[in-house]
């Protein structure tokens, strides 16, 4: 199974808006880039259409290294959390789950 | 809850960023972004964006689902769900690690 990349939304930029090439992939960058750095800068991003990327604290909480079998205290941390929107989880929840495709989960 | 941004307020910093582009062309490229990225997964494809993270789908097995207010059981079919992976500099930066490495 191939996976889609910031080249090939690149592409599409400059192929739909005529974009050049430097310029379509600047553009894929500084998206995510924004994206990212409003994320570290502790705000949530809310994207219509797509869905809200929220960052979330996690308390610390008894772990272990699966490796070694060691009891360890996994520290606090944050993490990005995201939920997909209405709209895009009714486009996803129309494809019928065939027997190949279903890794469970 | 924390403060959040929309997406109409980060077209606006990108512009900022990039002031010699229409603002039109930035807003229009950020729609066909995030429509190519849904095309993808409706497609079976995974999405990857080095610095920030994946896309994919998981999937989620037939059950029996109650609805909380009158308690009727209801059947809920086998379904996907859209799933965000962070990458690897995401989640270390938004943790603090990167400049304050131990």
């Amino acid at each position: 199974m191939t996976a889609l990349t910031k080249a090939d939304l690149a592409e599409q930029i400059t192929d739909k808006l005529g974009l050049n090439n430097r310029e379509s992939k600047e553009l894929v960058d500084l998206f995510f880039n924004e994206m990212r750095a409003t994320l570290v800068s502790g705000k949530d991003v809310k994207l219509s259409g797509l869905g809200n990327f929220s960052m979330r604290t996690k308390a610390a909480r008894p772990g272990r290294n699966p490796k070694t079998g060691e009891d360890k205290i996994i520290s606090s941390r944050k993490v990005v959390t995201f939920r997909g929107g209405q709209k895009f989880r009714m486009r996803i929840e129309k494809l019928v789950p065939t027997a190949s495709a279903a890794s469970s989960a | 809850m924390s403060e959040a941004i929309t997406k109409s307020e980060l077209i606006q910093q990108i512009a900022n960023s990039y002031p010699h582009l229409p603002h039109r062309d930035i807003d229009e490229a950020i729609k066909l972004i995030i429509e190519r990225l849904i095309k993808a997964l409706e497609s079976g494809c995974r999405v990857e964006i080095r610095g920030f993270g994946s896309f994919s789908l998981h999937y989620r097995k037939q059950r029996i689902g109650r609805n909380p207010k009158t308690g009727e059981q209801v059947h809920l079919a086998a379904k996907y769900v859209p799933h965000f992976k962070p990458g690897k500099e995401l989640r270390e930066q938004v943790n603090g690690e990167v400049s304050a490495a131990a």
